[in-house]
């Protein structure tokens, strides 16, 4: 199990991941299934194609799902996540890495809680960020 | 560059605001929490693991953060016709209150809290936020979706 992080010895500007993930058009399938969101956008290569696209995509759902595995990896057993926020900017196709990452922005006090705030994104091959997020946990302080 | 003319007046606007969904229930099922973990691959042992679960901060099994997708809120209706057949998803800010939990059931409602509309790229798209309440079987609002979509 990971090491637990403690809010008294975090500092603003680490670094979160970065965690590449290898999604593949099975893994998206599942996600369909297990979701409910069966779009054919994200499993039909034709009917992705008819709607415009180069090729199947990723359902930003699924991204959002990623980024919230970033985080609470990173906060570990004891940390609660409290906010969790993702804009889909760009398309991501199966088959690509992408890679999940963060930092943190800033640390506070507030009624009890020991809160971090952190930006969180999904970068492709190319370093394009495609789903810029931001989090905010509370962890133990120590 | 052209511009579609503006499809959405002020009044419109106004009327959609806060117009709000019918509530749908979703049964929490612990093989449904295990398969969505397995299924965007995390492998965090308080969603799949009941030992190590019940002797984590959580006492017992919990759902991920996203799994609240999976609970299909009905769209309010908008009060008039968009000439718009094309839905993207624009992205979602989640705030957690309380862990979702198999056994619950877990009711969401959504509300519309605005309506914009913007020339982009793609020509004139719609811009739809809503907010998702997702309260569980004891009254307790466990988690708040507010999500955007655009339609064009």
């Amino acid at each position: 199990m990971a090491e637990q992080i403690v809010w008294d010895e975090v500092t603003e500007g680490l670094e979160i991941g970065p965690v590449v993930r290898h999604p593949t058009s099975q893994q998206l399938v599942k996600y369909a299934g297990a979701s409910g969101d069966y779009y054919q956008i994200h499993y039909d290569k034709d009917f992705a194609q008819g709607t415009g696209l180069e090729d199947i995509i990723l359902h930003g759902a699924l991204k959002n799902a990623f980024l919230g595995t970033l985080v609470t990896d990173w906060m570990g057993p004891r940390g609660n996540l409290r906010r969790l926020s993702c804009q889909y900017r760009g398309m991501d196709i199966p088959g690509r890495p992408i890679t999940a990452r963060g930092v943190v922005t800033g640390k506070y006090e507030d009624g009890g809680d020991y809160l971090v705030d952190c930006e969180i994104w999904l970068e492709n091959a190319q370093g394009q960020r495609t789903t810029p997020g931001r989090a905010t946990v509370s962890l133990p302080r120590s | 560059m052209s511009t579609t003319p503006s499809f959405l007046t002020e009044e419109m606007r106004q009327q959609a605001i806060g117009a709000v969904s019918e509530p749908r229930t979703l049964e929490v099922e612990k093989g449904a929490i295990i398969k969505f973990a397995e299924a965007i691959g995390d492998d965090n042992p308080v969603y799949n693991d009941e030992a190590a679960a019940r002797a984590s901060q959580y006492g017992g099994l919990v759902a991920p953060p996203t799994f609240l997708r999976s609970a299909v809120a009905a769209r309010p209706d908008l009060p008039f016709d968009v000439p718009f057949d094309r839905v993207l998803d624009g992205g979602s800010d989640w705030e957690y209150f309380e862990p979702v939990r198999p056994g619950d059931r877990i009711t969401a409602v959504s509300r519309i809290e605005d309506v914009t509309e913007r020339n982009g790229s793609i020509g004139l798209m719609l811009i739809q936020t809503i907010v998702i309440s997702y309260t569980n079987q004891f009254g307790q609002l466990v988690a708040t979706q507010t999500n955007t979509s655009i339609r064009y």
